[in-house]
């Protein structure tokens, strides 16, 4: 370690501008040696994708350099020309961005953006240049490169056009990439192709990296060092594994012991509170308001980073030495359906987004891909039921039609085994509409930023009951209560509240009616992970308590395997898999749930997510028999060409797959 | 690509017979009919009736309509009832001139109003873009009327640089014509400036905050290149519509406009026509207009479609 | 309503108000529009002269301690005139914005709710007659009807209208996707009840911003109308009329045209600085508008 490292920050602040201008990033140190890899974790807001801007000497408008230094392979990079910075951007240092889809220039063909780099970096002629591009983007494994560099971004996948902004950032063979939130907003499957390429990429060209993230799964396969940030403050540095395995700070440790995990299947212990607003941060240490061990030191001096062992570091007072230990699965009894009559029975349901003709909706034809595709599925009384999927599978489809929200094109949806939900919320009887309740994905964009707390909740009490004054004042209390929230909150407009409180506030909306069915469209994906515990907790002890039976949508096979009984998977509308939920994550029997479950990336050190063959690239032909086909990786001609039956796998547990053993015999 | 053009046609076209049904149908409504709001609400008697029967405002409206539109399509626009002779005659040379005088406008403005347009945007809350932004404020809000009076006690009566009124008869050559225009070119400029520098601004500001503009930066590409390459095509793209819209926009201050200098063009003479009380006259200058205004808007709409790769290459 | 949310919506109209005239440029405009409207108002008790009164022997006089304003070509008063001159055009505006502001945002926020084929035929027509220029859409009105106020604030009512019905319908159109209308749908709310609980508190601010823009194109509309004859009739003092009377007289006595634009361009200047504020205040983006529209 005597050689100097090719990047050190040293007490870097950047802050709001103007006078009173609040510290985003707050005195953070790091360095990185030529082809080591950190890791920077956190939670939305904490200053993390500040701090790798800063890195290449950038501050978005409205934020300035206010203190620190930054120096790349010796060069101090405030105080760089704009010149100097020119050359080292995009050809020494490449930054990977969160969302190619709006960080690459939509006017100009993506071959085009990386021989941008290419010219400017790089002394390769014409001709050599337009080689270089096809290679790279072969590097990346985008199919047909050659042809792929003449399209336009818009033309190209999320996962595609990830790969390409991949491709320009290495055009000039970088020593340092920057990698922020490389694969947030992608697809499970396709996370995990993308990741699998950096492992690659870093391994053959040794390059260094410095990734953000605030999924801890990411930077446990990306990073050999991590770094945890907490309100623009780097509160813990150490080697990734000995982090995960027994963080110091208790906000690390919290945090870590937040994420759900499919190997544990019980619900996380959440982080009480909510990280201090910029500029409102406590004098002492800037968890200590919501820290289960805060002394009197905590709140009056902010504790120094310093080492606790050899190469690690924790600001804290108290660090912590002892490994981080599981909770076991609690005994919480899940619930038994087997003999009950289903209170809500989905057949054969078909939901398409198309506009249909006359002649379609006549004949009764599908007109090209339907959004759910033939689903059967019974929910029984106080049964929490998992619908997983990646995006486009049809998952929340199906709550809009059970709601009402849009028609279904064939089917059938039966409530309670005498009423036909195939009518519009509109035209639906009352007390109906009161039974299935929803919440929505996104608090911010389901209440009314118009309406108060009390607004919001006397809606659906106005509607469905005849309540008196007093009476409607006293289960709004017992209402926000049960959300544990308090009566200050009654007349605060949403923008008032934090995301967490939000979504509380949608749930006590949904319980205001007292259903007999919730349903949960993705109810804790725009949520912080410390945030989605308390969610999660909440609803469990909900539904639990009133019997409340759930649909729970979400892409995250861990949060629904924390709190479903059964699950079932789906895969461009079709059911693929249907199961207990312990069975099916446990043993998988489906290919696509197998990829689903191996694409979970636990926080984990010694986690491996290699256990089955990864999912191709997407296959465009047409498949008239299993939807999965085109990905499958051990599909045979026949997939394409019949739609495999139902074949019982375990009890309780079924999947539609011609590859099970035993299965084709069954057809 | 072919079916959005074909679309777009389309949809002008409809927008056309719905203008046609509409003027006609106002017309039809509003109580009277063109002998009588030419000869008086009063009027009755054999005046009346001989014009009433002159004109055929007998026989029921579908026929007239009918008799009308398929007149238009052959270039019968009718008759005047003042001037009493076909409205055609009357229009000619007068949708000609205003055409000119609304080409040197666009020609002249529409640069200004980019070049401007993109300074004020990358010099965001600089002295410059704070002096521009103001201007153009003022130049938008006050009326055409109050700044083309404004121009002429300036430019003509106390520096007397140019005739304050267009002398030229209103069959003159085109050159004649532009060269007397100078000043109710730089009245319907200025608000054609005004109005387009604000919307340029805006959209260069929101370019220039996007993540692919932040991508180029971090690519190190240099300024100058990320304005030409990056920033202008993208801020410029949907600009190009609201130009068409502005121009289109723009007839309806030629009405002003023209009247104010006495230009010979069909925004004064429906000015004429409304004090002579002449409705089938008004009747085809506001078609003749917003036919203008409609393929004005197609040809943005067109060029817009060739130039935005989004658009290009959108596959049906 | 309960007495603490009615407290916390006036403290929020309150606040608005204030943060508006905390900005220089959103007092000056509120100051200017107050000016005017204090004038049009009381003028009549305190303008020196009739304004109708003629007089050969002060024909044309420059402004003096007597007449401040001068005089015009037939003796009249200028600073009396200037300060009726806008009283007209005031109350024709204000009459025609409420008519625009009312049927063009109730049918705009209907469009965005309903959607569909109805959304797509109105539409359609609403387009058509925008892309007639409003100018002659009044003029065609005004040759079979005449220029009585009892014709030009129907008319300039219904025409500004149609820009409206646009705007209110991409402002409703912002809030139909979201979930919360979603939400109401799905709970079984009457179609009325979540256009005035859900969708009007939402699109308000931008109405009210677009009212205020609205009311000054009104005033330039009315204006350029009197200026081409088409308005209000003589002597009546109005600013667009007396414009277009002393225009010939320009070189001569200049003041008789510069008192009245000088009165018509701050009235306008000053709403759309204050609209300006107030936008901003609010959180209305009007940058990316089209004119007129």
């Amino acid at each position: 370690m005597n050689a100097a490292p090719l990047l050190a920050v040293e007490h870097l602040t950047i802050a709001t501008a103007g006078p009173h201008g609040v510290p985003i990033v707050d005195d953070v140190s790091l360095q990185l040696d030529a082809g080591a890899t950190l890791g920077i974790a956190g939670e939305s807001g904490c200053g993390k994708s500040t701090l790798l801007l800063a890195i290449m000497s950038i501050t978005r408008t409205g934020l300035v350099h206010r203190a620190g230094i930054c120096r790349f392979d010796g060069l101090s990079l405030f105080d760089a020309t704009e010149r100097e910075l020119e050359r080292i951007r995009g050809s020494r240092i490449a930054l990977i961005p969160q969302n190619a889809g709006t960080a690459l220039t939509p006017t100009i063909r993506v071959g085009d953006q990386i021989d941008e780099s290419l010219k400017l970096h790089t002394d390769l002629d014409r001709k050599q240049r337009q080689q270089r591009i096809v290679e790279l983007l072969d590097a990346v494994h985008l199919p047909t490169p050659a042809t792929l560099a003449r399209r336009f971004p818009h033309e190209l996948s999320g996962g595609q056009l990830q790969r390409v902004a991949i491709a320009m950032a290495l055009a000039a063979e970088p020593v340092l990439l920057l990698l922020d939130e490389p694969t947030t907003g992608l697809d499970v499957t396709t996370q995990l192709g993308i990741l699998d390429l950096l492992v690659e990429l870093r391994r053959r060209t040794g390059v260094a990296m410095v990734c953000v993230s605030h999924d801890l799964g990411v930077i446990a396969r990306l990073s050999d060092r991590m770094m945890v940030m907490y309100a623009g403050q780097s509160v813990e540095e150490a080697p990734t594994s000995s982090l995960l395995r027994r963080p110091a700070h208790p906000y690390a440790r919290s945090l870590i012991a937040s994420i759900p995990r499919l190997s544990v299947g019980a619900i996380p212990a959440a982080i009480p509170g909510r990280p201090p607003a910029p500029g409102s941060a406590p004098a002492g240490c800037r968890f200590a308001p919501r820290c289960t061990k805060a002394a009197a030191i905590c709140i009056a001096a902010a504790p120094p980073l310093s080492e606790i062992e050899p190469g690690a570091r924790a600001a804290c007072h108290f660090p912590d030495t002892a490994p981080l230990i599981w909770p076991a699965a609690e005994g919480h009894s899940k619930h038994e359906s087997a003999s009950s009559k289903p209170l809500l029975a989905i057949d054969d349901l078909v939901v398409s987004y198309a506009r249909h003709g006359l002649i379609e909706r006549t004949m009764r034809r599908p007109t090209g891909a339907n959004a759910v595709d033939h689903v059967e599925l019974s929910l029984h009384p106080g049964e929490i039921l998992g619908l997983v999927g990646e995006s486009g599978s049809g998952k929340s489809t199906i709550l809009r039609a059970i709601a009402g929200l849009w028609p279904a094109l064939d089917g059938e949806i039966r409530f309670a085994g005498k009423y036909d939900l195939d009518r519009p919320a509109a035209t639906r009887e009352r007390s109906v509409l009161r039974a299935i309740q929803l919440v929505f994905q996104n608090p911010d964009a389901s209440l009314n930023p118009r309406h108060t707390v009390r607004e919001i909740l006397a809606q659906p009490l106005r509607l469905y009951f005849n309540l008196s004054r007093a009476a409607m004042a006293y289960r709004m209390s017992s209402l926000l209560r049960d959300v544990r929230l308090d009566d200050g909150y009654l007349d605060r407009y949403p923008a008032q509240l934090s995301g967490g409180e939000r979504q509380r506030i949608a749930i006590a909306r949904a319980y205001a009616a007292e259903p007999d069915i919730l349903l949960c469209d993705e109810i804790t994906s725009a949520l912080d992970v410390s945030v989605q515990a308390s969610i999660l907790h909440l609803l469990r002890d909900l539904s639990g308590s009133r019997g409340t039976a759930c649909i729970l949508v979400s892409h995250d096979l861990a949060v629904v395997q924390a709190l479903a009984d059964r699950i079932a998977v789906l895969y461009r509308g079709r059911l693929v898999e249907l199961g207990p939920a312990k069975g099916v994550c446990a043993a998988p029997a489906h290919p696509y749930t197998q990829a689903l479950i191996a694409a979970v990336l636990e926080p984990d050190p010694d986690h491996d997510a290699g256990r089955v063959p990864a999912p191709r690239e997407r296959d465009d032909r047409v498949s008239a028999g299993c939807p999965y086909a085109g990905r499958c990786s051990i599909r045979i001609e026949r997939c394409f060409e019949e739609m495999p039956h139902w074949h019982d796998v375990a009890t309780g547990q079924m999947a539609r797959c011609i590859m099970l053993p035993g299965a084709v015999g069954a057809l | 690509m072919i079916r959005l053009i074909l679309q777009r046609l389309g949809a002008a076209g409809v927008t056309l017979i719905i203008i046609c049904i509409m003027v006609f149908a106002a017309v039809e409504v509003m109580p009277g009919d063109a002998c009588t709001a030419f000869l008086g609400r009063d009027a009755k008697g054999t005046i009346l009736e001989k014009c009433q029967l002159e004109r055929g405002l007998d026989r029921p409206a579908l026929e007239r309509f009918g008799e009308w539109a398929g007149g238009m399509i052959q270039g019968d626009l009718g008759m005047s009832m003042n001037r009493n002779k076909p409205i055609e005659d009357i229009v000619g040379w007068r949708l000609r001139n205003t055409v000119i005088l609304a080409a040197t406008a666009t020609l002249f403005g529409v640069p200004i109003a980019l070049l401007l347009g993109v300074i004020a945007g990358l010099r965001r809350d600089r002295p410059v873009d704070l002096i521009l932004s103001s201007i153009a404020i003022f130049s938008m809000t006050i009326p055409e009327f109050v700044s083309a009076t404004f121009l002429i006690l300036i430019f003509s009566i106390t520096l007397g640089w140019t005739s304050g009124v267009v002398t030229a008869s209103y069959n003159a050559p085109a050159l004649d014509l532009v060269a007397s225009t100078a000043l109710p070119t730089a009245a319907l400029s200025l608000i054609l400036i005004a109005h387009i520098l604000r919307m340029v601004r805006s959209s260069v500001i929101d370019v220039m905050e996007s993540d692919f503009v932040l991508m180029a930066r971090l690519k190190g590409v240099p300024f100058r290149q990320i304005v030409w390459r990056h920033v202008l095509p993208n801020s410029l793209l949907p600009t190009i519509n609201v130009i068409g819209l502005t121009i289109a926009w723009l007839l309806g201050g030629m009405v002003v406009v023209e009247t104010v200098f006495n230009y010979p063009g069909l925004g004064r003479l429906a000015v004429d026509a409304v004090s002579d009380r002449d409705l089938p006259l008004i009747q085809t200058i506001a078609i003749i207009l917003g036919s203008v205004y409609i393929l004005t808007n197609l040809a943005a709409d067109l060029v817009s479609l060739l130039l935005n790769p989004k658009l290009r290459t959108y596959r049906t | 309503m309960t007495d603490r949310a009615a407290a916390t919506f006036v403290a929020r109209r309150l606040g608005v108000l204030g943060a508006v005239l905390a900005k220089p440029s959103g007092a000056f405009g509120v100051g200017i529009v107050a000016l005017h409207l204090v004038l049009a108002l009381f003028g009549p008790l305190f303008v020196p002269y009739d304004y109708a009164q003629q007089n050969v022997d002060t024909m044309m006089l420059a402004p003096s301690a007597e007449h401040w304003f001068g005089t015009d070509r037939l003796g009249r008063d200028v600073f009396t005139r200037t300060v009726l001159g806008g009283r007209e055009a005031i109350v024709i505006s204000t009459l025609a914005t409420v008519i625009a502001m009312a049927w063009g945002g109730f049918l705009g926020i209907f469009l965005a709710l309903v959607g569909g084929r109805i959304d797509e035929i109105i539409m359609r027509g609403v387009d058509a007659m925008l892309s007639l220029p409003w100018v002659l859409t009044v003029m065609i009105f005004v040759t079979a009807l005449g220029t009585s106020s009892s014709v030009l604030v129907p008319v300039l009512g219904f025409s500004y209208g149609l820009a409206v019905i646009r705007i209110a319908r991409s402002a409703a159109l912002d809030f139909v996707a979201r979930d919360f209308i979603l939400a109401a749908q799905a709970r079984g709310e009457r179609r009325w009840t979540i256009v005035i609980r859900e969708l009007l508190p939402n699109v308000r601010d931008a109405l009210s911003v677009e009212a205020a823009m609205q009311w000054s194109w009104m005033i330039l509309g009315f204006s350029s109308l009197s200026f081409l004859g088409f308005g209000v009739a003589p002597p009546t003092p109005d600013w667009g009329l007396m414009i277009s009377d002393s225009r010939g007289l320009m070189a001569v006595a200049p003041w008789t045209v510069l008192w009245p634009m000088a009165a018509l361009s701050t009235l306008v200047i000053g709403i759309n600085l204050a609209a300006d504020a107030f936008a901003k205040v609010l959180g209305v983006d009007r940058t990316r508008k089209v004119p007129g529209q």
